[in-house]
């Protein structure tokens, strides 16, 4: 992929010593303990590690639906201060608004935007197109199935044209073919349209899969534990799977990973 | 990408509609053979039941005199009254207990202590309050309604999924479009619990309100009948006391298909 050198190297995120304590009824609960970590601009960032390593309140902390408790957390260099749309979100369980259909559920944050009607169905039927459900524009979410609702979570961040795309384990729910296929869909968006992506997952192998970087962290308290560089260029494919450099990555970071689980058990 | 994962459809009808017909001939008929085997002249429990005939003897009689009609029009009346004002009330107190913390606080331990008192305790309070005419009547209606709507509205609002509140915020919505857009929304079928809820509480309360002393209202003829010893009357009554209860659930359903279609229902 053609990527502009200078635009790589800008810094899309820096988080520096952040600290996240969250008061319990037990004490205090240290889940974030010091995380520093920078992303490039149209980066690909994987984040792996048990659960409880604080991967989640990280990315609500950089959607601005957290606050750290220490630290800074800067996008484009300026201090992130509550939501925007500037930074879309994808959630595991698709937060789709079941009362709106496929259009409006698409169209949400757009109405928001003040644009014009005009625009906003244009845009619409763009990304609609782009995850391929413009037969169910008039379809409500109970009607889909989980890869077809996931597909409309993403089209609706999509739509907001967020320079940052937030992603918490959104595949988590599906079956192994609908993962598939929409690991492949995100590629394809991911190089068609520039954008910097966050995503969250348990499963070791869609990090590898997806990433320019993979982000291991470890549980109590949360902190980055290694960074992985996945140097398997891109377009990559199903096919990516099945090559020797891919299954070294893999099982390299699945070790650290499984042995921080150990870790944590004893 | 590909279009072959089909949606999974919405849940299948329960059935055709000949069987469901079936199911309320069946069901009717039995409670009707029932009904005529305890009010044959040889049952002891004759005494208690009047028969089919009897009831049916006694509401054309009344319909005859036009009686009925005003005994039906002031209940359903009062309780339509006291009801709608219930719930324009119940809508903004629940939605801002919900929303704003310092409300909340407020009248969280009224609700809770009024909610354990039977509307009816109120009545001799309502009465030298308001007399015994007709806005006493409603005044212990909307206790009772309001109540049970503000309670079963309020647990809405505090349920509405917070991923959907978090979705909204990083849709660059503001506090008036999370509220109006999906606060809202996602409260209606818990508003269609509560309207439900609180016509039937409304109704019951207002019968027994009627028991204990009315010019007029089915509550007042079973009253009057019974120290006549009319049982067909007051069969008839409690019989008329029901139709008019699902009615009200027939009309709340109606419009509840209609505006909470979206759900997803749990399939049995």
């Amino acid at each position: 992929m053609a990527r502009d050198p200078a635009e790589m190297s800008a810094k899309k995120v820096v988080l520096h010593g952040v600290k996240k304590i969250y008061q319990g009824a037990s004490g205090d609960v240290v889940a974030l303990n010091g995380v520093d970590l920078e992303i490039r601009n149209n980066e690909f960032v994987c984040v792996v590690g048990p659960s409880g390593c604080g991967k989640s309140t990280l990315l609500n902390i950089l959607a601005g639906l957290d606050r750290q408790t220490e630290g800074e957390v800067l996008v484009d260099g300026k201090p992130v201060d509550g939501p925007s749309g500037e930074r879309g979100v994808v959630f595991q369980q698709y937060a789709l608004f079941p009362w709106l259909t496929v259009r409006k559920n698409i169209a949400f944050g757009l109405h928001n935007k003040k644009l014009p009607q005009q625009e906003i169905d244009r845009l619409v039927e763009k990304y609609v197109r782009m995850v391929a459900l413009e037969d169910f524009l008039d379809s409500y979410p109970k009607e889909l199935s989980g890869g077809m609702k996931q597909r409309v979570a993403l089209a609706r961040a999509y739509a907001m044209d967020p320079s940052l795309l937030l992603m918490d384990e959104p595949f988590g729910a599906l079956d192994a073919q609908t993962r598939a296929q929409l690991q492949a869909d995100l590629l394809e968006l991911w190089e068609k349209e520039n954008k910097t992506c966050f995503f969250i997952t348990h499963d070791v192998e869609e990090a590898v899969l997806l990433a320019q970087r993979v982000v291991i962290m470890s549980a109590r308290p949360g902190r980055i534990n290694k960074i992985v560089d996945i140097d398997i260029p891109y377009p990559r494919t199903q096919e990516t799977r099945l090559t020797g450099r891919f299954t070294e990555l893999k099982n390299d970071i699945w070790a650290t990973v499984y042995s921080e689980y150990l870790e944590e058990r004893k | 990408m590909s279009k072959k994962d089909r949606a999974a459809k919405s849940p299948a009808p329960q059935g055709a509609a000949w069987v469901n017909l079936l199911y309320v001939v069946v069901s009717v008929a039995v409670v009707m053979l029932l009904w005529h085997i305890v009010s044959s002249p040889g049952m002891k429990s004759a005494k208690v039941f009047a028969s089919p005939a009897a009831v049916l003897k006694a509401f054309a009689a009344k319909v005859r005199t036009g009686k009925i009609w005003e005994h039906l029009g002031y209940s359903v009346g009062r309780v339509l009254t006291g009801f709608s004002l219930a719930f324009v009330a119940a809508l903004p107190v629940s939605f801002l207990m919900g929303w704003y913390e310092p409300f909340r606080r407020f009248f969280q331990p009224w609700i809770s202590f009024l909610k354990c008192i039977p509307p009816l305790a109120f009545i001799p309070l309502v009465i030298v309050g308001a007399g015994v005419g007709e806005s006493a009547k409603v005044i212990v209606i909307f206790i009772a309604a309001f109540l049970v709507m503000v309670i079963t509205i309020y647990g809405g609002v505090v349920n509405v999924d917070n991923t959907l509140i978090k979705a909204a915020r990083v849709l660059d919505s503001n506090d008036r479009t999370i509220f109006f857009k999906v606060v809202v929304p996602a409260s209606t079928p818990y508003i269609f619990t509560a309207v439900r809820l609180g016509l039937s509480s409304s109704l019951t309360t207002l019968i027994a309100a009627e028991l204990t002393g009315a010019q007029v209202g089915l509550g007042q003829m079973i009253q009057e009948a019974s120290n006549y010893f009319n049982m067909d009357v007051v069969l008839m009554g409690i019989i008329l006391i029901g139709l008019v209860g699902i009615t009200f659930e027939k009309i709340v359903t109606f419009f509840e298909r209609r505006l909470t279609a979206w759900q997803e229902i749990r399939q049995k």
